[in-house]
């Protein structure tokens, strides 16, 4: 039971030198992901989600934390064992137009993960392509098209069998359907969930959409400036959020749902404030609707407030907004 | 449709060639230039050197194209075919060398300098930026006249007149290709920055490549003929299509023939160039391909 | 109440290109009372966009024809006989066009108090400067901009800031008609919904009528009386939000959206999304253009188009399961 969850991310932060001042993508994210379980990362533009998937993968360096994968961490690797270990982790774009080389056909781009890493000759490379575009759904009368003769859905189909060529235990998947139609974006999550299942994959699942989250996630954390302010698992999280501005978050989806047409919607005021040099208590303040002085005396803290559910709302882990 | 047929993957270079091959004014640009190269080749079966080239018969100057002299003869009574054909080893050969040493080290520089950024693209570029101040032609004289005259010090310098100019070609597109999330998906799955740059960056660089280095290849023609004229480049009675013409203007009343076949061969060479330029431009874009 | 403010009758549109002519709007018809918000819905390719552009006569002069069929604007007629000086006259001054993204439809070398000022000063010559101004400030207090930041430049303000600039800029001469060509698909849910609750205020206070085209059944369903769900330059179903939303009797295609998107409310192991893609618009196929995807599909699907069927109401299906000649209807009805 008490097994070591697969990925473990902790006090992970990853800050950009700006003329401005630093800019706090990442702040201090402590997460983990078991084998097989969809962890998905919630929040607008500018929480630093895709700075924190990029980073996991150490694509970018952190400023400091750390990142255990299967025990070890990844962060004391040298070139020769990174290079070994990506195999293992693996990432899906948003973008399936600017994620593939256009230069290369369908099978090039399956291919080269498995080419680059040695691990197959040309041959066996080649048959593996073709298996695994069978694996995603792609005919094989496509090996030979390239990237733009397809539409979105099959691109993303080649970004997700490029994934899998290396056979890895997590994958990345950075707003994998945004970029596509509805009828689409729902047969690539169900692949996905389908890929999920046979081959114990787990999923880093990053996007802004709530009711894709809820869809594909075992758990879900919430960020929001560069801080995860909420986790739970997905149920609890959307039944009974434990934080403003999840709540804020649920309230402003456009449910299908005539009847609440009328409900006057609790609206969050003003914007997103700048991650460069921000304010050390915490980040929603000006935006929140119960803010009070005692939200400017505490730092950022994700606290356990109920079983496996983390808030880092102050005025929630002392139960004062708890329970309404 | 059989679903069974086996899609075989084809290689990025037979699907290149597949595509050329489609593009008939560039087939046609290929087939001039390759009857140049094959004529070059077989100069020696075609005219004799000694005699034809450099030999002086001063008793046939200035004659007409006829049967016996095909494009007629010179001031000096060389047969103005045969140096023609004996040109071409010179004006093509050199002019190629010359491009693909510069696109060569230029690509290099300029891929080294976009793709790391920082510090040595400052230094690679400002060195570039001194080398771009000077024209082409005035930093080939400047080099031929400080290293001696000789064929490899000419190619020397042609190729240093042009290396800054392929350096920022490349840079500039392979600055708009490196932060593209394909070279992220590279990355991601364990590639070199060597194989990123020779496998993604640069590919998807060379169309604005190509195009320029066939357009200064027509140009390097010319600077080749200019520094033989003023006696830096091919020593006379070495025979190059520049000199030629040069050489010719002299007698533009009386022959005019002189100047029209050697205009019309580096003519010929430069346009078949930019044919050909073009359709490797297109073809190595598979969006192009219809 | 009838005060209809646009009437489109089958209207027929088609890009012509190098590959072929593509039939991008295959005989629509829509229409718009007073103070009513339509929703057109529909996937990348139905042909919402070329929709609205054919509204505002805004079709790519080289490559977009419109080849048959009325747009009828209150009391002008039809739109598309009309010369071009005409409707310049008409556009931004009583039909006004909202795009996608805010950060192009802005000039960013501008003042943005001085591109609300613009259509002023095209609409609405005879103004004075301070009449304008006056006028400039008021619009950006409408949308929620305080008036002091007129003299900022476009770069100076969010997203979300940008497509209220945007709004501002569509309302300002107060159209009887406003197309919004998915306002709000570049924003965060939380400024959109800051950015469509402020619409249906706008909306209410000012009787504007709006066609608010969108792929996001949950935006329609919260902002709009009237729904038309498009496919391949067809409505495919169409009706009052009530209709639509809230009856059991769908197009097998509008079925397959509502089957595509998680549901908030209750956990979903698996979505039941439509299998295949959308058609090749060179090549739209024989019969119903949705028959390759339908799971319905009948023999007469591939070789005739279904006629338009008024189920109730205004609520219309365009779909041969519920012609009066299918022996399987009650069936169909009852799914």
């Amino acid at each position: 039971m008490s097994e070591r969850p697969m990925l473990e991310i902790k006090h992970l932060k990853k800050y950009f030198h700006t003329p401005a001042g630093e800019l706090h993508a990442v702040d201090d994210v402590t997460l983990s992901i078991e084998r097989g379980h969809t962890l998905g990362v919630v929040g607008e533009s500018g929480c630093g989600k895709t700075t924190l998937g990029r980073t996991v993968l150490r694509l970018t360096e952190p400023t400091s934390g750390e990142i255990i994968f299967n025990g070890e961490n990844i962060l004391d690797y040298k070139k020769d064992k990174m290079k070994h270990l990506r195999k293992q982790m693996q990432l899906i774009f948003q973008d399936p137009y600017a994620s593939l080389d256009p230069r290369l056909s369908v099978a090039e781009i399956i291919k080269e993960p498995m080419l680059v890493n040695k691990m197959y000759s040309r041959k066996e490379a080649d048959e593996r392509a073709r298996e695994l575009m069978d694996t995603v759904g792609l005919a094989r009368r496509f090996v030979n098209a390239y990237p733009h003769e397809l539409d979105g859905g099959r691109r993303q189909r080649i970004g997700v069998a490029r994934a899998l060529a290396t056979d890895p235990e997590f994958i990345v998947c950075d707003e994998p359907v945004s970029a596509l139609d509805v009828s689409i974006q729902a047969q690539i999550l169900n692949l996905m969930m389908d890929l999920q299942e046979e081959r114990k994959l787990a999923y880093m699942f990053i996007t802004h959409d709530m009711s894709v989250v809820r869809h594909i996630s075992d758990e879900i954390a919430v960020m929001y400036l560069g801080q995860c302010v909420e986790l739970a698992e997905k149920e609890e999280l959307f039944n009974n959020p434990r934080h403003p501005y999840t709540k804020a978050l649920l309230a402003a989806i456009p449910v299908i749902d005539i009847t609440a047409r009328d409900r006057e919607p609790e609206l969050l005021k003003g914007e997103v404030s700048s991650p460069v040099n921000p304010v050390n208590y915490c980040r929603f303040y000006t935006r929140c609707r119960y803010a009070c002085e005692k939200c400017r005396e505490h730092e950022y803290e994700l606290k356990q407030v109920s079983e496996n559910h983390y808030s880092a709302c102050v005025l929630e882990q002392t139960g004062e907004i708890g329970n309404e | 449709m059989n679903e069974n047929i086996e899609y075989k993957a084809r290689s990025q270079f037979v699907s290149v060639l597949y595509r050329l091959k489609k593009n008939r004014l560039a087939m046609l640009g290929l087939a001039v230039l390759l009857i140049m190269a094959a004529v070059a080749l077989c100069a020696g079966f075609i005219a004799d050197y000694d005699k034809d080239v450099i030999g002086q018969d001063t008793a046939n100057r200035l004659q007409g194209p006829s049967a016996e002299h095909w494009f007629g003869t010179d001031q000096f009574g060389r047969d103005v075919f045969a140096r023609i054909v004996y040109g071409a080893r010179i004006s093509l050969t050199m002019s190629i060398i010359a491009m693909l040493i510069a696109v060569a080290i230029g690509a290099i520089i300029g891929a080294i300098a976009g793709f790391y950024g920082g510090f040595r693209d400052n230094i690679l570029m400002r060195i570039m930026d001194i080398l771009l101040a000077i024209p082409p032609m005035l930093m080939s004289i400047s080099i031929v006249a400080a290293l001696g005259q000789s064929m490899v010090n000419l190619l020397i310098a042609l190729s240093i007149a042009y290396i800054p100019v392929f350096a920022r070609v490349i840079r500039s597109s392979i600055l708009s290709i490196k932060d593209q999330e394909f070279i992220e998906a590279a990355k991601c799955c364990g590639s070199s920055d060597r194989h990123i740059i020779f496998k993604h960056i640069i590919p998807n660089a060379i169309g604005p490549i190509i195009v320029q280095a066939t357009l200064a290849m027509g140009s390097t023609i010319l600077i080749i003929a200019s520094l033989s004229f003023m006696g830096l480049g091919v020593q006379p009675p070495e025979s190059e299509w520049g000199t030629m013409l040069y050489e010719g203007r002299d007698y533009l009343r009386q022959a005019p023939y002189l100047v029209l076949f050697p205009g019309t061969a580096i003519t010929l060479a430069v346009i078949s160039l930019n044919l050909l330029g073009d359709g490797l431009r297109d073809a190595l874009d598979p969006r192009l391909k219809n | 109440m009838n005060d209809t403010v646009l009437k489109i009758n089958d209207l027929h549109a088609e890009y012509r290109t190098d590959e072929g002519t593509s039939s991008v709007i295959n005989g629509i018809n829509l229409s718009l009372e007073k103070g009513e918000t339509l929703g057109l819905v529909g996937e990348t390719g139905a042909g919402k966009t070329t929709t609205a552009l054919s509204v505002m006569r805004l079709m790519p002069k080289k490559t977009g024809f419109i080849t048959g069929g009325t747009i009828e604007f209150e009391e002008e007629g039809n739109l598309l006989e009309k010369s071009e000086a005409e409707m310049r006259a008409i556009r931004g001054h009583r039909i006004s066009m909202i795009f996608q993204d805010p950060m192009t439809s802005l000039n960013p070398v501008i003042r943005v108090g001085d591109q609300i000022k613009e259509s002023f000063k095209i609409h609405f010559p005879d103004l004075t400067g301070d009449e304008m101004d006056k006028k400039v400030d008021d619009m950006l207090e409408m949308v929620g901009i305080p008036a002091s930041r007129k003299n900022e430049y476009p770069h100076q303000f969010s997203g979300g800031m940008k497509q209220r600039v945007v709004i501002a800029m569509a309302l300002s001469c107060e159209p009887e008609l406003l197309i919004a060509d998915e306002p709000t698909t570049a924003l965060d849910v939380t400024i959109q919904a800051q950015v469509l609750h402020m619409m249906r205020e706008l909306k209410r206070n000012l009787g504007t009528s709006m066609i608010l085209i969108t792929h996001d059944l949950g935006i329609v369903s919260q902002n709009c009386e009237k729904v038309a769900v498009m496919y391949a330059g067809t409505i495919l179903e169409s009706g009052t939000a009530e209709e639509i939303f809230g009856q059991t009797q769908h197009h097998p295609y509008t079925t397959g959206l509502f089957g595509s998107i998680p549901d908030m409310n209750k956990p979903t192991d698996r979505l039941s999304p439509i299998d295949g893609l959308m058609p090749d618009p060179l090549n739209l196929p024989e019969g119903c253009v949705f028959n390759p995807r339908c799971p319905h599909c009948m023999d007469i699907c591939r070789t005739e188009a279904p006629k338009n069927k008024i189920l109730d109401g205004s609520h219309m299906i365009c779909c041969h399961l519920f012609d009066d000649r299918n022996p399987n209807k009650e069936e169909a009805e009852n799914e």
